[in-house]
């Protein structure tokens, strides 16, 4: 396989079906940080939360600009730690103020 | 970085591209705007991504349904090769009480004037557009079609890629630490890249406004109030609306790409700077909208975040440059709607610099007012 259909088969975000082309475009146009491709391609805001494409991109971000992967800003991670059903919290607050 | 310029933007958020944009449309020369972060990395990209016609006085409803019309052809208008993603799935406000039902009726009175399509509907047309609507305490409802969602972060590209075509320079990661004034008027910026003469900033700093502000002794009115909201897992599609009451104290909103996203205030948020997440917003939030709209109990939330509202005590922004220092234009203070009314933002505030006559007049929103006691009321704000 060429480097091209590389690029173009391999999905980095499997949460919203994004390639590495996709990634590596984005960061040529000068989208060089892991928060500001999240925004463009929704890298990480699937329900994975960023947990397969986070690292994924770090590495691309550096191997592509030149720095080091401590020196990258990775995404936030926020709550909650994993998808729990709406219906769920709404009846647990319940029980609890019992 | 270059260190003379004509005028100097503080804040990428939607206000301050979109500024940049009408002032370089208009033909000014060496516009800057400098970004702590990521463009959008503020109030914009945290924001709960709605926009409505549907407001309380003639000059709201004018700024927000001209600020709609942009963004309808904003794809076309910027030349942008993504796409906005805006979805016209129109807001259902619902009313729950008699007073609310009778503050409604005046403000489509003023809408329909004003040319914007909102109608008032009972709870039964509520539910052919929302068949699942709890409407056990809905009085009345009203819709307006041409409400709906865009992407905060894509409209926030759309215009910093139009903009630095017309020759904007946008700095990223870069902070501006001081700028000085000589006998009341602005002389430069100080960033942490180096420094920029100018004679002209504008104050989009949006929940920094403040600090901003200070840094020329301006004294701003404003605080900023942490507001949360939380994303679902996308679905398919089956929320046409955003959902909406100011009494039942909710927003709820599914995207093109099928999530929900949903917010609500709190009643006690902090307002020192904080951006972190609490479980009694979610379980608030859970409790609220699990009511109003049931079949979101099987939704999986994903996601909790947070952005601030730089608010002001009349809950309407500040516009315009300031007595004290001449040069020091302020675009602030929108207490949680900068984004839907950005486009009318960066014409308005790109007029009063060009010297132009307001296309809509605004003066009654100068920091002024505040010394004068004139605040503008406005029923509609959540």
């Amino acid at each position: 396989m060429d480097q091209k259909t590389l690029e173009e088969k391999t999905i980095i975000c499997r949460c919203s079906d994004v390639t590495l082309k996709e990634v590596r475009d984005l960061i040529r146009e000068g989208y060089t940080e892991p928060d500001e491709i999240k925004r463009i391609l929704r890298t990480g805001m699937g329900p994975c939360q960023g947990r397969t494409c986070g690292p994924l991109i770090l590495r691309e971000v550096a191997i592509m600009t030149g720095r080091t992967i401590d020196e990258i800003v990775p995404f936030t991670y926020r709550p909650p730690s994993k998808g729990i059903k709406m219906g769920a919290i709404a009846k647990g607050g319940e029980l609890n103020d019992k | 970085m270059i260190n003379k310029a004509n005028v100097v933007i503080v804040g990428g958020g939607i206000s301050g591209v979109s500024i940049a944009y009408n002032l370089a449309k208009k033909g000014m020369k060496d516009i800057v705007v400098i970004e702590k972060k990521y463009l959008a990395s503020g109030a914009t990209g945290r924001c709960g991504a709605g926009v409505r016609a549907q407001w309380g006085t003639e000059m709201n409803c004018r700024i927000a349904h001209e600020s709609i019309k942009f963004y309808e052809k904003a794809n076309e208008n910027l030349n942008y090769e993504r796409d906005i993603d805006f979805k016209q799935g129109g807001y259902l406000i619902l009313a729950t009480t008699k007073k609310e039902k009778e503050q409604f009726e005046k403000n489509l009175k003023l809408q329909n004037r004003l040319g914007i399509p909102s109608k008032m509907i009972s709870s039964e047309e509520a539910k052919k557009i929302v068949p699942y609507l709890n409407t056990e305490d809905v009085v009345v409802a009203t819709y307006c079609p041409i409400d709906g969602h865009i992407n905060p972060f894509k409209a926030t590209d759309a215009y910093a890629l139009a903009a630095e075509k017309l020759g904007v320079k946008i700095y990223k990661y870069t902070e501006v630490l001081d700028i000085v004034i000589e006998d009341g008027e602005i002389k430069k910026v100080v960033t942490d890249k180096g420094d920029i003469e100018t004679d002209i900033i504008v104050n989009a700093a949006g929940g920094y406004a403040k600090q901003i502000a200070e840094m020329v002794g301006v004294d701003l009115p404003v605080f900023s109030e942490r507001h949360q909201i939380l994303v679902t897992e996308p679905v398919e599609e089956m929320l046409g609306p955003m959902v909406m009451s100011f009494s039942k104290n909710l927003y709820c909103q599914q995207t093109p790409e099928g999530s929900f996203i949903m917010g609500r205030s709190g009643e006690n948020e902090p307002t020192d700077m904080r951006i972190t997440s609490s479980w009694d917003f979610l379980d608030k939030m859970a409790k609220t909208i699990t009511h109003t709209l049931p079949p979101i109990s099987e939704l999986t939330v994903i996601r909790q975040w947070a952005g601030l509202y730089n608010i002001t005590p009349d809950r309407q922004p500040i516009y315009g440059e300031t007595k004290d220092v001449k040069g020091f234009f302020l675009a602030v203070g929108f207490s949680g709607r900068g984004f839907m009314v950005a486009p009318m933002t960066g014409l308005l505030i790109a007029e009063q610099i060009m010297g132009e006559e307001n296309s809509i007049d605004i003066s009654s929103l100068s920091l002024e007012r505040f010394e004068k006691g004139e605040l503008v009321f406005e029923p509609s704000v959540v």
